[in-house]
């Protein structure tokens, strides 16, 4: 089916801005495009009208003229297939098969026919499982082929990607997108993908299309030609380029001496006894002056070990401990320090806590708590009992160091996705913690925010900071640390 | 949640664990029925001890259902002891008499009764669940009871969400701490840390099913279309036949308790 915009524009109800802007665009049948851009430049929202899922009466406005295959969008909505980022949020059903058929019996298919392409389906995506695996069991690259098999059941003429492989690790990405090639392959079905990851999908995709900050169309052509001539501008606009690995930081002191370190650490999740831990046996060290990156496939344990590093969760058996950390706070006289050391990390007060290691979550919103920037930063210097004038002092050095003045009376939950980010690294910077860990801190950011990520910790690392991070992007992982330990099923490989 | 993951069902071939979803739901309200009006102890005890004879019918192992039943066994223990201390009920030869605590052979025989109804009615619906697949439940309502694909399904999609659900509760509990907000022992504080988690785990939950309905949607899930079943869930005789058994059976009870004279409508 062909695409085709003519001066179409969208703006979502309430806003000032257009989300896209005066789209010009025919893309063929069976052409394979990737979609690319800064966060925040439309993509997704030009590919929830092309889905037909963009309800120009309820959503927001629109201009100009969208069709697909010569209707509006919503007319064909059955002929075009769609896979979005997060797998969790798209399966329906409790058994593979069941969820393949989902989309078959709700177009009406007869019983009898409907097997037959379920298994043709899963065949045609390499699913490794049959019909009766349990869906929970699957890894997030196994549910997302899951996910593209229900689509390609139902004979799209058109496939439509959202940031497919965001969520996952490089070996389930990698799979993920050999199941794209070969049911495309197969059906000779059209491609729109949007990812800010540009290298992984140039081997499936024979144009480019780029959208700049302000929705409107930056580039379009042949993948190598674009980004030829195009280099530099989008560069600027914080989009990714083919084989662009960024700056490398080393720590530019030598290690400090450790700050917090793991023995025999070992969790096992409540309830799953039955099955391995979750984590066994660390040893790890974290060292002033230095990153350490924690990476491991999918389900390896790397988050769970995170927010026990952090003092978050309880250990099963093993303990975490914080050494050499100068102001733990105001009550530290011997008796303190004695009583501290006996207890473990997990243990801790909150607002000791804090004092000593900052956590950043993976998504950030799970952290806000208050309706304003300003507050959000005020929050755990509060919390410690800082005078206001040092609160004050404190949140405005942040703000500026973080390029977030400007948004000081906005609201958290309001921020694009790279402001979280910046945000939810502030909130964890203004206790003035000695060590900082982060879950997935570059997960979904275009490449201005990645790039200003390493920026920032390379900075806080040289000012003493001992940084520990879990990260499955081996870009980011190669750029900042200078140690790197692996987890695999929960233990650390070598 | 852990009784619907883990089913409690070790014989999922069972005779009466195959009955259509639908019949099993028709079973439970036939007894449940007459046992709300029921007021005597025959009736229940008649219908419990067929009951109980089910179990294994349904390829339930003693052991299991034991095991995993126990809160029910203890709610009933309990409620049992409740109504014997509180009964006003007091006639018949007294047993012991502890000043404030008199147990009689009326007050016994009440409680027990009390605590025999509450069993009879609630083994059908806890056997039925334990013993059906969610998705064939959904199914069957679908197909035979004629409930509307998009909230049954749409609810089914929404159960599967139930444990993401309480992951993201225990991140957003310690994304607090990591922020240095946390109870302590002070009550107060912990109701108010409480709402203000709930309020962003609602917000989250909001978010996530709107996502699951935009995917739903983008396959084909709208109220227009015509759907058809993938999974049919047959009315089989065997079916016919459970219902004939559950209503011969609550019939027969009756009939006794009545014969026995002991039958007599609940007072409240």
């Amino acid at each position: 089916m062909r695409i085709r915009a003519r001066g179409w524009r969208f703006r979502y109800a309430g806003r000032s801005e257009w989300a896209v802007r005066d789209l010009d665009l025919d893309i063929e049948p069976g052409e394979r495009v990737l979609l690319a851009g800064p966060s925040g430049a439309g993509k997704s929202t030009l590919l929830t009208a092309i889905a037909g899922l963009l309800d120009p009466d309820q959503a927001g406005e629109t201009a100009g003229s969208l069709t697909v295959g010569g209707e509006p969008p919503a007319a064909v909505r059955h002929r075009i297939g769609l896979v979005f980022q997060d797998p969790e949020t798209q399966l329906v059903m409790a058994r593979c098969g069941d969820d393949v058929a989902f989309g078959l019996e709700n177009l009406g298919v007869p019983t009898d026919v409907i097997w037959p392409r379920v298994d043709a389906a899963l065949d045609l995506t390499g699913f490794p499982y049959g019909r009766d695996h349990p869906t929970g069991r699957l890894s997030g690259g196994e549910k997302q082929r899951l996910v593209l098999s229900g689509v390609m059941a139902l004979d799209p003429d058109l496939l439509l990607l959202d940031e497919p492989t965001a969520n996952l690790d490089p070996e389930g990405a990698a799979l993920v997108r050999e199941a794209v090639d070969r049911a495309l392959a197969a059906t000779g079905a059209g491609l729109l993908v949007v990812d800010h990851r540009v290298d992984d999908w140039l081997p499936l995709v024979n144009r480019v299309i780029v959208l700049d900050q302000g929705g409107s169309l930056l580039a379009d052509g042949e993948p190598t030609q674009i980004y030829q001539s195009y280099a530099d501008a989008l560069q600027a606009a914080g989009v990714w380029l083919p084989g662009s690995s960024g700056p490398v930081r080393r720590a530019s002191k030598p290690a400090g001496p450790t700050v917090l370190f793991a023995e025999d650490l070992t969790y096992t999740y409540p309830g799953h006894t039955d099955r391995p831990p979750a984590v066994s046996d660390i040893r790890l060290e974290l060292q002033a002056n230095q990153a350490l990156a924690i990476t491991g496939p999918n389900g390896s344990g790397k988050s769970t070990l995170a927010l026990l590093l952090a003092g978050l969760l309880p250990p099963t058996s093993g303990r975490v401990d914080v050494t050499n950390v100068p102001d733990i706070g105001s009550a530290d006289t011997p008796a303190a320090r004695l009583s501290r050391r006996r207890r473990p990390l997990h243990r801790l007060p909150a607002r000791q806590l804090v004092r000593m290691i900052g956590t950043v979550f993976q998504d950030p919103e799970h952290q806000f708590l208050t309706q304003r920037v300003y507050d959000e930063l005020a929050l755990g210097p509060r919390v410690m009992g800082r005078s206001p004038d040092e609160v004050s002092r404190i949140v405005d050095e942040l703000l500026q160091r973080l390029h977030l003045s400007h948004l000081a009376d906005a609201n958290p939950f309001t921020l694009s996705g790279g402001e979280k980010r910046r945000l939810s690294v502030a909130t964890a910077l203004a206790t003035g913690p000695a060590i900082l860990l982060l879950d997935e801190p570059t997960f979904g950011q275009d490449l201005r925010t990645w790039l200003e990520l390493i920026e920032l910790l390379a900075e806080l690392r040289d000012a003493g900071h001992a940084i520990g991070f879990v990260s499955h992007d081996p870009q980011f992982v190669a750029a900042l640390a200078d140690r790197t330990v692996e987890l695999k099923a929960g233990r650390l490989v070598a | 949640m852990s009784m619907l993951a883990e089913p409690i069902v070790s014989n999922p071939k069972a005779p009466l664990s195959r009955l259509n979803p639908v019949t099993k739901l028709a079973m439970a309200m036939l007894i449940t029925l007459p046992l709300l009006v029921a007021g005597d102890i025959v009736t229940p005890s008649i219908v419990l001890g067929a009951e109980l004879l089910a179990v294994a019918a349904f390829g339930v192992r003693w052991r299991v259902f034991v095991r995993r039943l126990w809160l029910v066994f203890l709610m009933t223990g309990s409620v049992f002891v409740t109504s014997l201390l509180l009964t006003d009920q007091r006639g018949g030869t007294v047993l012991f008499d502890l000043g404030i605590i008199v147990v009689t052979t009326q007050s016994i025989l009440v409680s027990a009764t009390i605590a025999v109804r509450l069993l009879a009615i609630a083994l059908p619906g806890v056997l039925a669940f334990a013993s059906t697949d969610p998705t064939e439940f959904a199914d069957a309502l679908v197909q035979h009871l004629r409930t509307s694909p998009r909230f049954t399904f749409g609810a089914l999609a929404a159960f599967r969400l139930l444990p993401v659900l309480a992951d993201e509760w225990r991140t957003l509990v310690m994304a607090r701490r990591a922020r240095g907000i946390e109870a302590g022992r002070s009550p107060i504080r912990r109701i108010r840390l409480l709402s203000s988690a709930v309020f962003t785990l609602l917000v989250c939950a909001i978010r996530r099913g709107i996502r699951l309905a935009t995917a739903m949607e983008s396959r084909g899930f709208t109220a227009t279309a015509t759907r058809t079943l993938a999974r049919p869930q047959p009315l089989r005789p065997a079916d016919g036949l459970a219902i004939l058994a559950t209503v011969a059976l609550v019939a027969g009870a009756t009939t006794v308790s009545i014969a026995l004279g002991t039958w007599r409508v609940i007072l409240w």
